[in-house]
Order: C-alpha cells, then structure tokens, then sequence
C-alpha cells in the first residue's frame, strides 16, 4: 500500500469520525459516517482485503446509512431545541478516549515490531519463496512441484499483465471450509432480527399498558 | 510502506473517537452511529493483522477476514433492531434525547 494513499483514507476516516462526533444535526452526523467508513474501506483495499472492502461500502454506505437517515426522516426531529452539554460529561469524553489514545500509543511504543510489521508485496515470487522455504509442495531440488504452478491462486498471482491476489475465492474458501456452521447461524440470526424488527415496529392495535 | 503499529493506531484513534461521542452527545441516534464506528474500527484491527501474519503459503491469514465479514453481518442486524427499538421509545417518550429517559434513575 503506498504511504500516501495510507495516510490520505487515514485522515479521510479519522476526519469523518470527528465530524460524525462534532455535528449538531443528525443528518450531517449520518453522512460524516459516511465519510469515515469510506475512509476505512480505502484502508482495507490497500490491506488487499478486497472483498471486505467492498462489502464494507456496501452495507455500511448504503444500506446502514439509508436506514440512518430514513429513520431521522421518520422521526422528523428538525424542531430539535440546541443541547447544553454539561462541562463533567464534556470532560469525561475527551480524559477517557485520551487515555485509551495513550495507552495504545505506549504499548506501540514499547513494543518493536521488527520486521513482521513491515509490509511485504504479496506476489507469485514471494509465494513460492515461501512455499520453498516451508518445504511445502517442493521437491528436493527446492522447485515448487507442479501443484503450485497449477493453483489458480499462483496463476493469477503469476498473471504478467495484471498480477491480483484472488481475495473472495480465498475468503469464500476460508468461510465454506472452516466456518460452514457459523454461517448458517449468521443466516438463522438475520431471519431472527428481521422477524423481530416486524414485531417490534408494528403499532399494537390497543396501547400497552406500560407506554405512558 | 504503513507499518502494522501505524494501522493499530488508526483503529485506536477511531475506536477512541467512537467512544467519545458515545459519552459527550445526547441524541441516542448519534450514539448508535458512534457505537458503528467503534465495531469499524475493531474490524480495521483484524484485517490488518490478518494481512500482516502471512501463513507458511505465502498468503493472509484469513480467518480474520472472515472474522469481519461476521462481524458485518451482526453489525447489519443490529442495527436494523436497534433503530427499531429507537422508533418504539421515540413512539412511547416523543423524545430520543438520553437526558429525558431517566425513569429508571434511583
């Protein structure tokens, strides 16, 4: 990922979550979000987490935000009277994130990262550098064995025009493989969601008796 | 380059902002978005260690992309539930300001 385009969706996303904080009206704040998931998706491309980043523009962009600004629509609150914010919650907000900030910044800190931190090209050449280096899939001569030529993951890496990491085939095989059960209850959460958002937002024929 | 540590701190300083405006602001609607940006910035976390713990194939370790993918999913229901819980208070209160739901204060 180059420094540049880091450090330009880095501050696009930390801008974004101070202005999402900052904004008096809802409707700015919604799109302020916007902003900093848009902000993060860039991170995660540039992390080659295509299909995360794809997806994190899908539903939190589009989806959560047009359910954000549909349910401040709904709930009409233009006439909002200008909040007095008390100067102890004030105080609060800013001490406690600061001192998470700092603590973060002391275990980075004290922490060398060596060369795992640094950020390595993904590539056809690195691949089999690894593989050989593992002993997996070579023969005694260190030649990668004709499987990982044939893998379709070394060929599109190995591609000469246009080398990309195949991301959804590998996270498609990861989740199918490994997480086939998690999966299916993902599938039985968001029926159970749905099914209790049309139960909770159905107007009751006769009021219950707790709303006053 | 970006280094893994500058990708923490990024999550961090978003997490911490998060956090921030779940405190400070008053409008329940602007805390739930706060809350987001805090599941957000956790993910950024995961994938990044998920991209810099390359496996012995030469590949991201994606089970923390997965990890993410889930954590989107239940992001996606909960706030689909959430914001129908905020329209049945607003229903019940007229307000969506945390100040005026003091009902359970001792």
């Amino acid at each position: 990922m180059h420094i540049l385009a880091f450090y330009l969706f880095a501050i696009l996303a930390v801008v974004g979550g101070i202005l999402l904080v900052a904004f008096r009206n809802p409707v700015s704040s919604a799109l302020a979000m916007v902003l900093s998931f848009i902000g993060l998706a860039g991170l995660f491309i540039g992390l080659n987490a295509y299909f995360v980043g794809i997806v994190q523009i899908l539903v939190y962009a589009g989806a959560i935000m047009v359910l954000f600004i549909f349910i401040i629509m709904l709930l009409d609150l233009n006439d909002e009277k200008p909040v007095k914010f008390k100067s102890s919650t004030v105080l609060a907000g800013v001490v406690i994130p600061l001192l998470l900030v700092v603590q973060v910044l002391g275990v980075i800190q004290s922490h060398n990262q060596g060369e795992a931190g640094e950020f390595k090209e993904i590539t056809a050449e690195t691949m089999k550098k690894s593989a050989q280096e593992h002993y997996l899939r070579t023969d005694e001569n260190g030649e990668p064995l004709p499987l990982l030529e044939q893998s379709a993951i070394y060929k599109s890496l190995a591609h000469e025009t246009a080398p990309k990491l195949p991301d959804t085939n590998l996270i498609g095989h990861a989740i199918f493989k490994g997480y086939n059960f998690p999966l299916q209850i993902m599938g039985a959460l968001l029926l159970v969601a749905t099914i209790g958002v049309v139960v909770l937002s159905k107007r009751s024929a006769k009021k219950a008796p707790s709303a006053s | 380059m970006a280094s893994l540590h500058e990708f923490l701190f990024i999550s961090g300083l978003l997490f911490a902002i998060g956090l921030a405006g779940v405190i400070i602001r008053r409008n329940i609607i602007v805390i739930f978005m706060s809350l987001e940006l805090m599941l957000a910035a956790a993910s950024l976390t995961l994938v990044a260690f998920s991209r810099f713990h390359i496996q012995p194939d030469g590949l991201p370790d994606y089970n923390g992309q997965v990890f993410v993918f889930f954590i989107i999913t239940v992001a996606a229901a909960e706030v689909a539930v959430g914001l129908a819980i905020i329209v049945a208070l607003y229903r019940a209160r007229q307000t969506i300001n945390v100040e005026d739901l003091n009902s359970m204060r001792g």
